[in-house]
């Protein structure tokens, strides 16, 4: 027996140790691996909804432009400069020249439009080897894409959309290799050529995508040699993996970790505003029937009822005493553990036209009380809120805020009973308009601000079935702002609509902003150059190890 | 003999047809759909319905089935409709990984739990026996996810021995032959990644094995203590033969069987995947694939995944059966 053991544990110590070898040969190379929550579904820009999978392509493929570094403003990126024609509908692009993909072949107009066409044109020979779930969202507006020559293109739209040019910085239309589309066919999604400053190399499914220094970049070269995005699951496990020194970077942090981390000498925490909000929506009572799915309201189409109709929520004197007698700071320290900041606005701050001029309802639930008194409630009323079942990036916890929330307005006099029930039956019920009031949010796509407000405050998002306004605040002075600040370019007249229209709606209460969730990214001491982008995009581009 | 292989083999069909149409029915029958996770939030009732039309998702179950069945008969697992990779070529990737993580785990619990079950046996009531048994019962008792963090914080950070999690060292080359990490380091003679593979199996094999390895010991004890009382291990003393060549030589031949039990139910268990210790392993395996494909509705991978399972349940129960008649003469199959 011993004589087996003893030998037998020797050899695992021995194997366990044998670690100096192989990693000496890495030393000249500058390898930076980044240990993420989960893999790619699909390496298509266009055909992707997931976080996992833009992180990874966001290195390999560009479009016509990009956001700054730490923002959501455009600058040229595969188009050198734009003109847009007076009446809004068409954007010419002159295209740069000289760029090359990853597999040699050239980037010019065809490409541009190969990208764009293989999306909208259900003929075009690729259009059935994706779902292109964005395209329709974000991009319905474009009509078609024109090449007038191999470096100019125009984009024709249907109607002027102010936020198309933010939209155009979106991953759904960053520009693929037509060579490579047509060499794999159905199968291109597993082999990404684009002209970003990093190729792909491999990809294990589950463990691993490796991306490599693309050495005929059009700008100069990347400062890294190798990116490695390494699948770890579970948050303990990766902060492990960072503190043994397997990984340089990662993301989604467990808030409880945070100040092992911020107490570590060897790491660093990167923190920022996300592009996200958290609120409690009131269902103020009337929705429409878009009956010829035209998304918007139109003259035939009559305000109802919704059937979550509750009368006391149609009152602003409620609405503004229940945003009184909910204690937001508590919530947003204590629940959402440090990872927020708490919301006054329906955008975060960092966008065009948010309203810092905007006063927060402070928490009183005195003066909540005698709101409900004037409103002629003086003994509070029951209701129902709908809580989500799932975490998301804009509320971490929503049953534990959910309980908050109940407590609170149970000290005013309002009786709240809980309502959960599963994801994807959730989002169809408060789409519907069956709650009194519900918890959601929304993480924006784009950066426009059109992509908040208009989308989630905005009288034609309140259709019943299909709303994206889940209070079905109706305010046509607001909506129309909305649609005059999509239709203007000039960025200043936009953003002065969009303060206008904060405060109607901070003055008409449909909703209780909660919070904003940060973004959270640590990384070893030794990586420098990584700027936080608040679409929560990863660029590794300017980023160099020490 | 050949007989009875066959006949069990033929059994496998009803079995799993069953099994496919259960799994097949419990995931329809689940509410959501793959519509929502492919579309995300903001996606319209229109669009989740042309999804739906696309895959045939709106169809009746029977129909859905029957259709699943008739390519799968013509060996076309289909595609998952999430990542859009041939199912088949989806657990091909994890399966090797699968085996060599249950292979070691099995291994480390066979062997450490047999042996603590056969010296606790033979050294009944003694101090042994109860440290034995009580490292056992804090074996079983202990959360998988747990012991594996515990096991990375200690070996991988505070002591720094073993790498944390995934499969193989991320900077050594090594040539995919057939899957099997430490087959494929043999035969290209790749003695770098033959290391690196066994030091990354360490750690998960230990967290994996322990629940199994409490449960042999427990089992092997008991099925000992059982063998020790018969009269045929009197004579053996009384013949002079030391206590060692008693036990190693005659007790524990005769013990197996019940083990032989316990270690094929967990190696058939095992092989489906563990998904907790993948997931804080960051083992690319079985379990994790079925697992997501279960959160996202992905009903090909889904219901692939699990007639694969199936299968191999089956073959290692046979397998286990088979092995009896190698332990015990007595047990034959006609």
């Amino acid at each position: 027996m011993k004589k087996i053991i003893l030998p037998f544990l020797c050899l695992i110590l021995i194997i366990s140790h044998m670690t100096g070898c192989v990693e000496e040969e890495q030393v000249q190379e500058k390898v930076l691996i980044f240990g993420m929550a989960g893999d790619a579904d699909k390496l298509d820009p266009a055909d992707v909804t997931d976080g996992e999978s833009i992180s990874r392509m966001d290195n390999i493929f560009e479009g016509l432009v990009e956001y700054v570094p730490g923002g959501t403003e455009i600058q040229p990126a595969l188009a050198t400069s734009w003109d847009i024609s007076d009446d809004g509908l068409n954007i010419t692009f002159d295209l740069r020249e000289n760029v090359k993909f990853h597999d040699g072949t050239d980037f010019n107009a065809d490409a541009v439009v190969f990208s764009f066409e293989r999306q909208y044109n259900t003929t075009h020979p690729h259009h059935d080897y994706g779902e292109w779930a964005y395209w329709g969202y974000m991009f319905s507006d474009i009509a078609s894409v024109e090449k007038i020559n191999d470096y100019k293109v125009i984009i024709h739209l249907k109607k002027p959309n102010a936020a198309m040019m933010t939209s155009l910085a979106m991953f759904t239309v960053a520009i693929v290799s037509p060579t490579n589309a047509e060499k794999w066919g159905e199968d291109a999604f597993k082999y990404p050529v684009g002209t970003g400053p990093f190729e792909f190399v491999e990809w294990v499914k589950d463990d691993h995508i490796t991306l490599e220094k693309y050495d005929d970049y059009w700008r100069e070269t990347a400062k890294l040699d190798k990116l490695i995005f390494k699948v770890i699951e579970d948050p303990s496990s990766r902060l492990l993996a960072i503190q043994a020194g397997e990984i340089h970077g990662m993301e989604y942090p467990d808030p409880t970790s945070f100040d092992i981390i911020e107490n570590d000498d060897d790491l660093q925490l990167l923190s920022q505003a996300g592009m996200n909000v958290g609120y409690l929506a009131m269902n103020t009572g009337y929705g429409y029937y878009d009956e010829n799915e035209n998304g918007v309201r139109d003259t035939d189409e009559a305000w109802v009822e919704t059937p979550g109709y509750f009368e006391p929520l149609t009152n602003v004197l409620v609405r503004k005493a229940i945003n009184h007698a909910i204690n937001k700071t508590a919530i947003v320290e204590s629940l959402y553990k440090g990872t927020a900041i708490a919301a006054k606005n329906g955008m975060p701050p960092f966008m065009l036209g948010y309203n810092d001029a905007v006063e927060d309802f402070e928490y009183d639930p005195d003066y909540a009380m005698e709101l409900l008194d004037e409103a002629g409630y003086p003994n509070g009323f029951n209701t129902t809120l709908w809580v989500m079942p799932v975490s998301r990036p804009y509320m971490f916890d929503p049953p534990k805020i959910a309980e908050a929330i109940q407590s609170y307005l149970a000290d005013v006099g309002i009786t709240v009973e809980l309502y959960q029930i599963d994801w994807s039956t959730y989002l169809e019920e408060t789409e519907n308009g069956e709650h009194p009031m519900c918890l959601l949010g929304w993480t924006g796509d784009n950066g426009d601000p059109d992509n908040f407000m208009n989308v989630l405050y905005g009288a034609n998002s309140a259709s019943i079935g299909t709303a994206g306004n889940v209070a079905f605040y109706n305010n046509s002075e607001v909506q129309e702002k909305f649609t005059e600040a999509l239709q203007t370019y000039d960025t200043d007249d936009r953003a002065t609509l969009y303060e206008e229209a904060q405060v109607l709606i901070h003055e008409d209460a449909p909703f209780v902003y909660l919070a904003h969730a940060t973004q959270n990214i640590v990384f070893v001491k030794n990586v420098k150059g990584y700027t936080l982008n608040p679409t929560e995009r990863k660029f590794f581009y300017q980023v160099d190890l020490e | 003999m050949i007989w009875y292989i066959s006949k069990r083999l033929l059994q496998l069909i009803p079995v799993i047809l069953g099994v496919t149409i259960i799994a097949f029915s419990l995931i329809h029958i689940a509410p959501g759909d793959p519509a929502r996770t492919m579309l995300g939030q903001h996606a319209t009732e229109k669009e989740l319905n042309e999804i739906r039309e696309k895959y045939g998702l709106d169809e009746p179950i029977y129909v859905q089935y029957g259709l699943w069945l008739s390519d799968v008969l013509r060996g076309d697992f289909g595609r998952s409709i999430i990542t859009r990779e041939e199912v088949l070529d989806e657990i091909s990737s994890r399966f090797p990984n699968t085996i060599e993580l249950t292979i070691m785990s099995m291994l480390f619990a066979t062997i450490v739990g047999g042996l603590a079950g056969i010296i606790s046996a033979s050294k009944q009531y003694s101090v042994t026996d109860y440290t034995v048994m009580g490292v056992a019962l804090f074996g079983i008792s202990m959360p998988v996810f747990w012991l594996g963090i515990m096991l990375m914080l200690v070996f991988g950070v505070i002591l720094g021995w073993l790498p944390i999690g995934g499969r193989i060292d991320l900077f050594i080359p090594y040539t995919r032959v057939t899957g099997f990490m430490i087959i494929d380091s043999i035969i290209t003679f790749n003695l770098p990644a033959f290391i690196s593979s066994i030091r990354h199996l360490i750690l998960p094999s230990i967290a994996l094995g322990t629940i199994p390895m409490a449960m042999i010991a427990r089992v092997t004890r008991s099925s000992m203590l059982e063998v020790l009382r018969q009269d045929f291990i009197r004579t053996e003393r009384a013949k002079g033969l030391s206590e060692r060549a008693v036990i190693y030589k005659h007790a524990v031949r005769n013990a197996m069987v019940p083990v032989v039990t316990v270690i094929g139910l967990n190696f058939g268990l095992l092989l489906s995947g563990a998904i907790l210790t993948e997931t804080i392993f960051s083992w690319p395996g079985l379990g994790r694939l079925v697992v997501e494909a279960v959160y996202e509705r992905d009903y090909p991978l889904v219901v692939g995944c699990i007639l694969i399972f199936s299968i191999v349940f089956v073959i290692v129960n046979l397998i286990t059966d088979i092995l009896y008649t190698y332990i015990d003469p007595r047990i034959k199959y006609e």
